[in-house]
């Protein structure tokens, strides 16, 4: 792993307006706000895989969409590779879109129906300009099929969508990213619509890339695949990260005890497996009315008088890992 | 003594648009006793949804259904709607995948359970709104939320909400096609003890049909396989897991990321299911097989038991006399 960082997220804040409504409005209610993403830090460093982990709703795609300036952020910043990209504009951020490419979730819907795959897999180079002459364009199209493993690429050129299986079509997908040979991926629920049975096809061809240096940011709710394949972990609630670290350490020697519950529902393959499952009861509250104190004291199962309090920050606990580092007053 | 419900030797071919015909599900059988619950495990396009379908004769027009459903030993496909009909909802119910988007979104909940009484002729008026306050507080929703709209309840309270609509008539046999897919792993986690409970409490019999493995392992205590419409194995969970007599359940399993093995490889299965559009000639799986030898590319193995419960549809398991 090397240790430069390619992104850099220091207290994120993102915020969304709640619509009032015309009567809402005219009767001059309080007007609301989701904080989606409440101070969120984040590296990723060129060459690893940090996987960001959470319930939905809990920020994680939000945060994904700040870090590509889908979204704009009410405060902190995104730097990537050393430069604050926070604030540029459209027309500054176009060359560096290229460097930081999106794997979405479903394949099905990501592709073209229409477009064969060759010419799926061009259309980013003409977006961008890049790829010079007809022939050289070509060139690159087979080599970033090639990287996905779809070959020879000419049985693959010529063929539709539909006429691909799923595995085929997020490679695809991949390959579209690939062509513009970016420096860091974005991939929200990479695997999460393929059958079982191609799945860590996908995830071994994202280590792949991870180890030729990309640096790689996958959002997924299995904790199972984060930790097979991620380097790092981070746990999101309610728009923080409340655990992260090394992923072997997050995951045998979590801290949190919402990591801890969240770990310990995750069903095992082994029948004979009888851990008792930490079931929270009720769901993750809405991002409207963040409770006070720790914001999982309402739900937590060790809570205390004293997490009312304070709203702990990410430390590291005693005898942890000296990489990880839990928000919680007992970690 | 036969079980409460029994598919036998059950086919399903779908008519297709060129004139050819699809063979979705090619001779399953399977069988579940009150209480009981049983994964039915496969990757999508195996069968498994249409065998469900088959189960609660839900097919399009354009499907033709040969075989037997015995419920307590009556066969409900033998006579058509006219069979089926007095049992579907009533003693065999069906979540459906996706149940949970599927509530008409301009009534309350409520009212929908309320309705689906009425229209069954359990209940009216009064007793048909109390016996729906009673659904929801089985399923988890407290009384106070059946009158909201779905779209005021989390993906978790609407899953209990369908759950709760599956179960007005009080049947016997539930299938529950992906209940858990597109929850969160917590919510999950609420839902399977819901299901779990209600064939502790309740004594209903659960057919789950996933693509989950570890789900499976979770919460039933015997699983079939299905992989190209049949069943290739079929047995307890726990030998299913330890001592898999059909390679695909053990690639699957390997295919499979587990906490308890983070560093272990986790390995795809190469290649893609057969069509199913064409006959099919030796085992289906052997193109994908990792362990493939003389007789699999032209002698179609049969599902044999070998055990006690415990039946494989592999010609590594030839040699193994047949068990009882």
């Amino acid at each position: 792993m090397s240790t430069d960082a390619l992104l850099e997220v220091e207290e994120l804040v993102v915020r969304y307006p709640v619509p009032r409504g015309l009567v809402g409005t005219v009767a001059r209610r309080e007007k609301q706000t989701v904080h989606a993403v409440d101070g969120v830090d984040l590296t990723v460093r060129a060459g690893e895989m940090v996987a960001l982990v959470g319930e939905s709703g809990c920020g994680k795609t939000t945060t994904a969409q700040a870090v590509l300036r889908m979204v704009d952020p009410v405060s902190g910043s995104i730097r990537f590779e050393g430069r604050d990209i926070t604030r540029l504009g459209q027309r500054t951020l176009r060359p560096l879109r290229r460097r930081i490419q999106m794997v979405y979730q479903d394949p099905y819907e990501s592709l073209d129906p229409r477009l064969r795959v060759r010419a799926a897999v061009e259309e980013p180079l003409l977006i961008h300009g890049l790829g010079g002459s007809k022939g050289e364009r070509e060139e690159r199209v087979r080599e970033a099929l090639a990287r996905v493993e779809l070959s020879p690429p000419d049985l693959f050129l010529d063929r539709f969508p539909h006429e691909l299986s799923g595995g085929q079509r997020q490679r695809v997908a991949i390959a579209a990213g690939l062509v513009l040979e970016p420096h860091f991926l974005v991939a929200d629920e990479p695997v999460s619509m393929l059958d079982v049975s191609v799945r860590a096809g996908i995830l071994r061809l994202l280590d792949g890339l991870k180890r030729s240096g990309l640096g790689i940011l996958m959002i997924t709710h299995d904790l199972a695949t984060a930790a097979r394949f991620a380097d790092r972990i981070a746990v999101m609630y309610l728009g923080r990260i409340v655990e992260e670290g090394p992923a072997a350490s997050v995951i045998r020697d979590a801290r949190h005890p919402y990591t801890q519950a969240l770990l310990s529902v995750v069903p095992r393959r082994d029948p004979r497996d009888h851990h008792k499952p930490v079931i929270l009861r009720g769901e993750t509250p809405d991002a409207v009315r963040i409770p006070s104190g720790c914001r999982f004291r309402p739900r937590c199962p060790a809570a205390v008088d004293a997490c009312a309090l304070e709203d702990p920050q990410l430390r590291r606990p005693a005898g942890a890992h000296p990489d990880q580092r839990a928000a919680c007053i007992l970690a | 003594m036969s079980a409460l419900l029994e598919v036998q030797d059950l086919h399903v071919w779908f008519d297709l648009d060129d004139g050819g015909e699809l063979h979705a599900v090619q001779g399953v059988s399977l069988a579940v006793d009150a209480g009981e619950r049983l994964g039915l495990v496969g990757e999508s396009g195996c069968g498994k949804t249409t065998t469900a379908l088959a189960i609660m004769g839900l097919l399009p027009p354009s499907a033709s259904v040969a075989g037997r459903v015995l419920l307590n030993g009556d066969d409900l496909l033998a006579g058509g709607e006219a069979t089926m009909r007095p049992h579907r909802w009533i003693d065999i119910s069906i979540v459906f995948q996706g149940a949970m988007n599927a509530l008409n979104p301009v009534r309350r909940v409520g009212a929908q359970i309320t309705e689906a009484l009425e229209l069954h002729r359990q209940a009216k008026g009064a007793t048909a709104e109390a016996r729906t306050a009673e659904l929801l507080e089985a399923v988890g929703i407290p009384a106070a939320r059946a009158r909201r709209f779905p779209h005021e309840l989390s993906g978790g309270m609407r899953q209990r909400a369908a759950i709760a609509m599956a179960l007005a008539c009080r049947p016997r046999v539930l299938i529950a096609d992906e209940p858990t897919t597109a929850l969160d792993v917590m919510v999950q986690a609420q839902i399977l003890e819901l299901l779990d409970g209600l064939c502790r409490e309740f004594g209903l019999a659960l057919i789950l049909v996933t693509h989950d493995l570890p789900v499976v392992a979770h919460l039933c205590n015997r699983a079939a396989v299905m992989y190209a419409g049949e069943i290739v194995e079929r047995g307890p969970v726990d030998a299913l897991y330890h001592e898999p007599r059909h390679p695909y359940t053990r690639l699957l399993f390997s295919a499979t990321p587990d906490l308890e093995d983070i560093d272990e490889e986790v390995v795809s299965i190469p290649g893609a299911p057969p069509r199913l559009d064409r006959p099919l000639v030796g085992c289906p799986f052997a193109p994908r097989c990792d362990s493939v030898f003389e007789p699999c590319s032209h002698v179609r193995p049969r599902l044999r038991t070998l055990e006690t419960d415990h039946a494989a549809a592999c010609h590594l398991n030839d040699a193994v006399p047949a068990a009882r």
